[in-house]
């Protein structure tokens, strides 16, 4: 039974994309729309009852489906471990999911080619639960691949454009960077334990006397790696920002809210792994915290919406991941699924801002939107007083518990997130004051046709503002009912306590206080003095560097492409010639060997008969001799 | 009855074969008249038809005998076919010296 | 020096002096009949072998149809004339070079061979008359004497296609 439902879970979405690929162009854009939503509907529904299933059984289900691989001593097979990570991600991967197909039949209604953009969001959904419910490494593999196709799928949707394709290949390639740290990882662990599963390594690891250190703490760090390129972290976050050139609903779905949790995801299930290996949460602990940092700054000055919202998203996820690095897994976790609501929220928001202005995108170009548009307004005002940390919103739980965390173990890293928290404030409430605030920019012809987004639109921007505002209910500080959930995957979490002294709320104060200034910042600049960042051109000094993403592009590409380049000009140039020199001059040294030769038969028959006999005196002398 | 080789001896019939057979062999290969070229043969065949028979007579056996009597056979099948491809060859090109058939030169 | 002995001489003479004579010769024609000689003296060495059915044969067949046949070719096509051309030096050499080669190591194999030592064998029986080849040549090697008839049938229709005037299409 649950096998079935399991089943049901999996393939749901996957059958979305089959009918959406085979019959989607005749069925019609809404009708494909819906088969799309529905399917992800389903799988909501069932992880629904999964998340019921399991306060009867904590142990969680584990749910075979054949025996995959039997290699000598390693055995893989092909399963399913429905437990409390999982089935937690599972519900807001496919909620978060379908309200973005909800939205997505309205948003993508002008496209010709809707019914594969279902098709597409519904193969991501598929492999990204895929990633989520394997019970063994590989089939987390297979998941973590399939969503890196879809990316690339989705984000170079309007294929017209090659600098959307550019964008899609190096998001692609970047994500294939770190899967191969990832698959050195993986080969690494299983080298160690004879096991790819979960459960076995758990066991395994509990129970050795005595690991090698060294090595594991190799495969700890190539799975971080892995972990970078997915979820964006330095050094390989560059592909973020560029993949803005897929449709909102994708940067939505994929870029803030699934695909680069993943990374979050797998560490959180293998941290038995992890907390053995002390250097290597260092490591992540510090990349996190810097790319926390760097993002931070150079979402100051953006004037393109998507990618300040995308530079945030890379910051928050360096926040995740500085918490992940000081082994406060459910913290991590807990700043996920908040992150997941505001950041789509936004995501949506900012879609629904797009789709009125007719594509526009510069936020030079918008302004005083906030009378023409008041749901779009006031969800994407609420997401942002949830970033910024402001109390009682969700982000203001989940950010202090990183802020906390941080604190108890090392300042300088408290010091770098809170910096980047202030940030956070400052710019997020820059994008609402120059999109929303003071007198429009844009040109006549848009402002005639400026309106609030129809009810697919703002349905699912309501519905994700309500749980960014009351999502800070699951965890919170005291009284966590987050922690007790996940206490079966983290057994650690038993004996932590958890109380609040005069220095947390100290903290908790500090925090607000820093982001109540970001904010007031930003007022100030940009509400009250009404300034408006000028041209590309007028831009000089260290905030030329910054909007220019710290040049790092370019240095990958002189570093990285470049080198490549001229190694393959090398051997184009010098070694194919000599090689094909060398190849071609043994047909050349037959040739003229032939064409000596081919003297021989000059058709004359005296010449014949008369090396007929000399053949006969060499036989006969042979066979004289050889006696 | 005695075997005659007693009075004249088998070594004598071998020098006569192998100098008639090179006699044969110059034949074929100094003459350019493409008719003498076919005597040598003939001669070739002769001296070694020659040289079976008197291997026979040594050996008390009629084996010899019999090969040499499908040595003729295959000898006038081939004198016939041969005239015929020469004659041919004659018609067409008008000379019948071995120097001007170089139509397999590669 | 015994008859026979003198009589083998004399055979042996007469088939290399026209042996020789035949490719030497200018004339086609006076070819052909030293060739005719030649034969006629080969027959008589078989004679002289005891190999009586054999020499008939070999009168019949080779001085009898062969050369019968290379003389009706020479004369029918007119090729008494002898246009040789000049021959080049080097062949004349080449021919010179191979005779002397084939001569000088068939006779040394000869020679080195160990000399045929004792007596002759003679059984008495009678081992080649005409009878007892008769019956060798159907019994053992009857398969053969078949593959024989089908090779002169075979060369009879090719002699005959060769030598056809082709029809001109009109």
């Amino acid at each position: 039974m649950n096998t079935n439902i399991a089943l049901l879970l999996v393939l749901a979405p996957f059958a979305g994309f089959l009918i959406n690929v085979f019959f989607g162009k005749s069925v019609g854009k809404t009708v494909s729309g819906i088969i799309g939503t529905l399917s992800v509907a389903i799988s909501f529904a069932t992880s629904i009852y999964f998340f019921n299933a399991l306060t009867a059984e904590p142990k969680g289900f584990n749910i075979t489906l054949f025996d995959w691989i039997h290699v000598s001593n390693i055995k893989i097979d092909f399963g399913f471990l429905l437990d409390q990570l999982s089935v937690l991600w599972l519900l807001f991967v496919t909620g978060i999911g379908s309200l973005i197909h909800l939205y997505s039949i309205s948003y993508m209604h002008d496209d010709e080619n809707m019914h594969k953009f279902f098709a597409y969001l519904n193969l991501f959904v598929f492999f990204m639960i895929t990633l989520v419910v394997g019970s063994n490494l590989l089939v987390l593999f297979i998941g973590w691949e399939g969503v890196g196709l879809c990316s690339y799928l989705l984000i170079g949707f309007w294929y017209k454009n090659q600098d959307y394709n550019d964008a899609a290949k190096k998001a692609f390639i970047m994500n294939r960077i770190g899967d191969l740290g990832l698959l050195i990882g993986i080969f690494i662990l299983g080298h160690l334990f004879s096991t790819l599963d979960y459960a076995t390594l758990k066991t395994a690891i509990a129970g050795a006397t005595n690991i090698d250190l060294y090595w594991l703490s190799a495969a700890a760090l190539c799975l971080f790696i892995g972990a970078t390129g997915k979820s964006a972290q330095i050094p390989l976050y560059t592909w973020l920002p560029d993949a803005m050139a897929g449709p909102t609903p994708v940067s939505a779905l994929i870029h803030a809210a699934t695909m680069v949790t993943a990374g979050i995801f797998m560490i959180t299930r293998l941290n038995f792994i992890f907390d053995l290996t002390p250097d290597v949460q260092s490591i992540i602990a510090v990349i996190g915290a810097i790319t926390a940092l760097v993002a931070a700054t150079i979402g100051l000055v953006q004037n393109d919406i998507k990618k300040v919202l995308a530079y945030s998203t890379v910051s928050q996820l360096g926040l995740m991941f500085l918490a992940l690095g000081l082994g406060a897994y459910e913290v991590a976790v807990f700043h996920v699924i908040t992150h997941a609501f505001f950041k789509a929220c936004l995501f949506l928001g900012s879609g629904s801002v797009i789709h009125a202005l007719h594509g526009e995108q510069d936020m030079r170009k918008m302004g005083g939107l906030k009378k023409v548009m008041p749901i779009t307004f006031i969800t994407m005002l609420v997401s942002s007083l949830a970033i910024s940390g402001v109390p009682v919103f969700s982000g203001f739980f989940s950010k202090d518990e990183i802020l906390l965390t941080a604190f108890h173990h090392n300042i300088p890293l408290w010091v770098v997130a809170s910096v980047a928290s202030i940030m956070t404030a400052f710019y997020m409430f820059r994008l609402m004051f120059l999109t929303f605030f003071n007198a429009f920019r844009g040109t006549e012809e848009q402002k005639h046709h400026l309106h609030e987004s129809p009810a697919l639109i703002t349905f699912p921007l309501i519905v994700l503002a309500i749980l960014a505002t009351i999502g800070g209910l699951i965890s919170l500080p005291g009284n966590s009912w987050l922690n007790e959930y996940l206490t079966p995957i983290l057994p650690k979490l038993a004996s932590e306590e958890h109380h609040l002294g005069s220095t947390e709320y100290l903290l908790m104060a500090v925090a607000v206080v820093g982001g109540l200034v970001g904010i007031g910042l930003a007022y100030a600049k940009y509400n009250k003095q009404n300034t408006v960042p000028g041209d590309d051109a007028s831009i000089t000094g260290f905030a030329k560097v910054l909007y220019n993403k710290y040049y790092l592009d370019e240095i990958y590409n002189f570093i990285f492409v470049k080198s490549v380049n001229e190694l393959s000009k090398f051997f184009r140039d010098q070694v194919e010639t000599n090689l094909s020199a060398f190849v071609f001059g043994f047909g050349k040294v037959t040739n003229s060997i032939s064409l000596q030769g081919k003297k021989v038969q000059n058709g004359s028959v005296g010449l014949y008969l008369f090396a007929f006999v000399l053949g006969l005196c060499a036989i006969i002398s042979f066979l004289f001799l050889a006696q | 009855m005695n075997n005659i080789l007693n009075q004249i001896g088998i070594e004598n019939y071998i020098f006569l074969s192998v100098i008639l057979f090179c006699i044969g062999i110059f034949g074929v290969l100094y003459r350019r008249n493409a008719i003498i070229v076919f005597m040598s043969i003939e001669i070739m065949l002769n001296a070694v038809n020659l040289l079976f028979v008197a291997f026979s007579t040594y050996h008390q056996d009629a084996q010899g005998q019999v090969f040499v009597f499908f040595s003729m056979a295959v000898a006038a099948a081939e004198v016939a076919v041969g005239l015929a491809i020469l004659v041919s060859i004659f018609k067409n090109s008008g000379s019948i010296s071995i120097d001007t058939l170089k139509n397999l030169k590669g | 020096m015994s008859i026979l002995l003198i009589l083998f001489c004399v055979l042996a003479a007469i088939t290399l002096s026209t042996a020789f004579l035949t490719v030497f010769s200018r004339n086609p024609i006076h070819s052909a009949i030293y060739l005719v000689i030649c034969f006629f003296s080969v027959a008589g060495h078989y004679l002289l072998l005891n190999a009586q059915f054999l020499a008939i044969v070999h009168i019949i067949v080779y001085s009898g149809a062969i050369m019968i046949l290379f003389l009706f070719t020479i004369m029918l096509m007119n090729l008494n004339k002898e246009n040789e051309v000049h021959k080049p030096r080097i062949t004349r050499l080449g021919a010179i070079v191979s005779f002397c080669l084939v001569c000088l190591i068939l006779i040394t194999i000869f020679i080195n061979s160990k000399p045929i030592a004792g007596e002759y064998i003679a059984t008495g029986e009678d081992y080649q008359s005409i009878k007892v080849l008769g019956k060798i040549l159907l019994n053992e090697y009857m398969v053969p004497f078949e593959f024989a008839s089908i090779l002169l049938l075979v060369a009879m229709i090719g002699t005959v296609l060769l030598s056809k005037k082709e029809k001109l299409e009109k």
